[in-house]
């Protein structure tokens, strides 16, 4: 009862910006009652859909006989490419991603036909009974061979200031090299799945577990070849995205529809997990070469890179990603010389596509590479080097793309974490430890982040909102953006309860869905609260600023006389409870529901000549790792963390410390025990967690410091001045990669570089001992 | 078919399954109490985690026939009418869970934990968790959270 009758007494709402309420959802998550798509009745009939893959990587498809298929038990329908009404493709830009492959295959696990029967485990059994003839073409896997037949998904891009061969070839020392990095599977805990529902005429429903709703909608009406508003995307929670349903649960929703349409039964396809791994894009794996030139104090005078990324099969969003990190090969780094060349290579394997950060990361870990290397040879704290290469905060501050840094706060905050880690003296520490340690070795290392705020494709960057207040007083909120556990709706609730000064429990949180706010871009590039708070904050406003007109004329006063106060509003001497004033305002004809919109200012990109401001703002952060190594095994442990990360002024620090945490945990992952792997014939062999290794509980390092910045506050006019938080934190993994090299450092005393490939899995750590202690010797 | 009967969450149930039917199904499809999830299908990440007379279990890795004649909980049975199992409690009051799709799971396996030690230590739930996946979290709020959970658990005794 108490929820119904708001308190217009107190001084404070409950549940306001900058306040630690917790998620909107934790207790029905905590009972089972939190629905997910697959959690969601089945409506009677539905159909089960099972996918049948491509078994080999790259071949013509001679033939097919799918007849004993049809006839099989339970089936209702199967589809080919013969099938689809429409226009057989789902990708998000280019129009190379087949939703059923058409006269060939181009990886293990692409689809070629989708089998519905009344359970999953008849189609299943069905699609055993498919007979496919292959004529097998050469497969190219890797991006070596990739780069040697020059085969690309799009154009090599380059990215160029000042002269940087000139100043590598006059610079002192010159350190020239390559190195590998990895993939990482998302691994949401729920799969891929969609579920739809044939309606009328041409219309449809499908419940989708994706972070991009109205990317779902298009290409499920492309496919069905009928207009957009046809199709209505719902989706009210995701068990987890991290970038992998961005793109392609569009292919799940797709099928399902297709499904749906053709038999007018509900259709479920859900993919399970092994499927799963195999048949959906991973983050992009890089191989990078560089060439730098520094001077005796590390300072870099200039520095070439090339980054090769694995695109795989299609471009997906491999053109964006690629390009996110050559925006951040620079880091936190001021290098007024400097070329990237970016190659993006298509192989005969599965299309890699978003990861949170979303090739950020990536171009971050090469730089931070060639600065280990630098302090490695110039015999310095790697901190040290770190700290000379910084971006001045009033010059030496523009990036490679020319635009200028305004908001550098990475100064500050790696001094205050030099300081509050005590870096220095366990530096100290370790190295008298590993002296009279002969098998385990300890590592330190400290790492900052510099990470750019807006999607860099421009126009992304809008984002839609609806606010229906209702004539009891509660509130209903939708926006275009994703809850996937990152906190979003909560947030973005938190606004709107700002706004018009009343308690969170009045504000309902309502699923996604592209029939209430159309045409929104992707939840990813962290800018989920940044986009979607900003919308609901102007459809607040939009009420709010009728209600006060309202109430200034009820009460014949002036607009500025209105004061809005926790549950209620004051005009001058008179106090009206929120409820009263919105019943009275709808008595008199006042509309009680309106859109927002909000459009990221200040950005743009001339992308052909590299210059502009692609972000918005940029996230700031650092680490400091300890691991533990056992040179015998090769096995390592993180055993201390301390991390102090910008987040602006914190919307929910409970929140942000969550996304910290979790985020860090991922990077660290991604550069230690999770290693994809393909054989020769293009299989991935890692394809469930018993062969991916994720982090686990028990891999958790035992002291762990995670602080929000104290200082913080966005200088751009972002939502309450609060910073996105989603990705930047997970590139401070890179802090325990450097520490396990700095591990391996000390059993040649710190004489050979390990120059190790990431991940750095037990058996690469075990090379690198034995390749730096072979070194050493001669 | 087989018919098969078991107490789930206190109440009598019966049903009729194939051989092949697993125990996460027969809970999720044909009781649809759907709060035990699924996330791996193959017994690696424990987001199915239930008790089956009185230990958990992995039900995407038993079949409904092996559970025959058994008392079963799921995340559903815990709490007491409005009230919260303290173990459910301390996962929300801690932020104990992001996306929660690995939550239920974490919540059974953390009171089988909590039951069949005395005094939990952070160490020995970092152990005891290791058959439950989280992707969301560092596993930092999870942990204060079962210790918390345990906590209260003794308490309510
Ligand atoms: S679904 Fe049972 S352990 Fe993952
Ligand atoms: S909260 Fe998402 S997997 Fe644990």
């Amino acid at each position: 009862m108490s929820k119904l009758i708001p308190d217009i007494t107190k001084d404070k709402i409950a549940g306001g910006v900058y306040q630690n309420k917790l998620h909107d959802s934790g207790h029905k998550h905590v009972n089972g009652q939190a629905v997910y798509v697959d959690d969601i009745p089945e409506p009677h009939g539905m159909l089960h859909i099972y996918m049948g893959m491509s078994t080999v990587a790259h071949a013509k498809i001679k033939s097919m006989d799918l007849s004993e298929m049809r006839a099989s038990e339970g089936v209702a329908c199967v589809l080919t490419v013969e099938d689809i009404p429409g226009i057989n493709d789902y990708s998000p830009v280019k129009g190379d991603d087949p939703i059923f492959a058409e006269g060939k295959v181009e990886f293990i696990g692409q689809p070629i036909f989708a089998v519905a029967a009344d359970t999953i485990d008849l189609a299943r059994a069905a699609a055993k009974k498919a007979v496919i003839e292959y004529e097998e073409l050469p497969a190219i896997l890797t991006i070596a061979d990739a780069m040697e037949k020059g085969s690309y998904v799009s154009d090599p891009h380059v990215m160029a200031r000042g002269d940087a061969d000139g100043r590598i070839a006059t610079a002192k020392h010159v350190i020239k090299n390559s190195v590998e990095l990895g993939g990482q599977e998302q691994f949401y805990l729920e799969g891929m799945i969609a579920m739809s529902i044939p309606g009328e005429d041409d219309e449809v429903k499908v419940y989708s577990s994706t972070q991009h709703p109205s990317e779902v909608q298009h290409n499920v009406a492309k496919a069905l070849a009928v207009p957009d508003h046809a199709v209505t995307i719902e989706t009210r929670r995701l068990g987890g995205g991290f970038g992998g349903k961005e793109s392609q649960p569009a292919l799940m929703a797709s099928v399902s529809a297709l499904v749906a349409k053709a038999t007018g039964r509900a259709a479920k396809l859900r993919l399970d997990r092994d499927d799963d791994m195999v048949m959906t894009g991973k983050r992009h794996d890089f191989h990078f070469e560089y060439e730098v030139g520094f001077n005796d104090d590390g300072l870099i005078e200039g520095v070439s890179m090339l980054h090769a990324c694995r695109a795989g099969y299609s471009s997906d969003l491999t053109d964006a990603i690629a390009d996110r990190a050559m925006f951040h090969c620079d880091n936190v780094y001021w290098l007024p010389n400097i070329k990237v060349e970016s190659y993006r290579c298509k192989t005969n394997t599965v299309s890699n596509t978003a990861f949170r950060g979303f090739g950020g990361p990536q171009g971050v870990f090469l730089i931070e590479r060639i600065i280990d290397e630098i302090a490695a040879k110039l015999d310095k704290d790697p901190l040290e080097v770190r700290q000379k290469n910084f971006y001045g905060v009033d010059d030496n501050n523009v990036t490679p793309y020319h635009m200028t840094v305004e908001d550098n706060v990475i100064h500050e905050i790696f001094e205050e974490l030099e300081e509050s880690s005590d870096y220095q003296k366990r530096r100290a520490e370790i190295r008298e430890f590993n002296k009279h340690s002969k098998v385990l070795k300890k590592g330190i290392a400290m790492t900052p982040v510099k990470f750019g705020i807006s999607f860099t494709t421009t126009f992304l960057n809008q984002a839609g909102a609806l606010v229906h207040i209702y004539t009891d007083g509660s509130v209903k909120l939708n926006h275009g953006g994703i809850e996937m556990g990152q906190g979003l709706f909560t947030k973005v609730a938190q606004v709107v309860a700002e706004e018009f000064q009343i308690d969170i429990e009045r504000v309902k949180i309502t699923a996604t869905d592209t029939s209430k706010v159309p045409n929104t871009s992707a939840t990813a590039a962290s800018s989920g609260s940044d986009m979607n708070g900003m919308a609901a904050q102007a459809a607040a406003r939009t009420i709010k600023q009728r209600l006060t007109d309202f109430a200034a004329t009820q009460f014949q006063a002036s607009v500025e006389d209105v004061e809005w106060l926790p549950n209620r509003v004051r005009v001058g001497s008179e106090e009206i409870a929120f409820t009263d004033l919105v019943k009275q305002a709808y008595l008199n004809r006042i509309s009680l529901s309106s859109t927002g919109y909000y459009a990221t200012p200040k950005i743009h990109y001339d992308r052909e000549n590299c210059k502009g401001r692609p972000f918005f703002y940029f996230s700031y952060g650092a680490a400091v790792t300890e691991v533990l190594v056992d040179t015998l095994t090769g096995e390592n442990k993180i055993t201390r963390v301390d991390i102090l990360h910008d987040v602006g002024k914190s919307l929910n620090p409970t929140i942000d410390l969550g996304q910290v945490e979790g985020a860090y945990v991922q990077g660290a992952g991604w550069l230690t025990t999770e290693e994809l792997w393909w054989d020769q014939t293009g299989r991935l062999r890692t394809h469930a967690p018993s062969t991916y290794k994720i982090p686990a509980c028990s891999d958790r390092a035992e002291d762990m410091r995670i602080s929000l910045w104290e200082k913080g506050k966005n200088a751009e006019e972002t939502i309450y001045r609060s910073k996105a938080v989603g990705e930047p934190p997970l590139v401070l993994g890179i802090s325990a990669f450097h520490a396990i090299s700095d591990a391996i450092a000390s059993v040649t005393d710190y004489e050979v570089y390990p120059a190790l490939d990431a991940p750095a899995t037990a058996e690469r750590v075990l090379m690198a001992v034995d390749r730096t202690k072979k070194a050493a010797k001669s | 078919m087989v018919k098969i009967s078991m107490t789930v969450n206190g109440k009598n149930v019966e049903g009729e399954v194939s051989p092949r039917t697993l125990l996460v199904e027969f809970i999720r499809e044909h009781l649809k109490l759907t709060g035990t999830h699924v996330g791996c299908d193959t017994s690696q990440c424990g987001a199915c985690v239930i008790h089956v007379d009185g230990d958990s279990a992995k039900s995407c890795t038993m079949l409904a026939v092996q559970a025959d004649g058994s008392n079963i909980i799921t995340i559903e049975g815990l709490a007491n009418g409005e009230e919260m199992h303290p173990m459910q409690a301390a996962f929300k009051e801690n932020h104990g869970l992001q996306c929660g799709f690995c939550t239920p799971g974490m919540v059974m396996s953390a009171i089988d934990l909590a039951n069949k030690n005395g005094d939990l230590t952070e160490e020995l739930v970092r152990e005891g968790l290791e058959g439950n996946i989280c992707r969301c979290t560092g596993y930092h709020n999870i942990v204060k959270s079962v210790l918390d959970g345990a906590n209260a658990m003794k308490a309510a005794e």
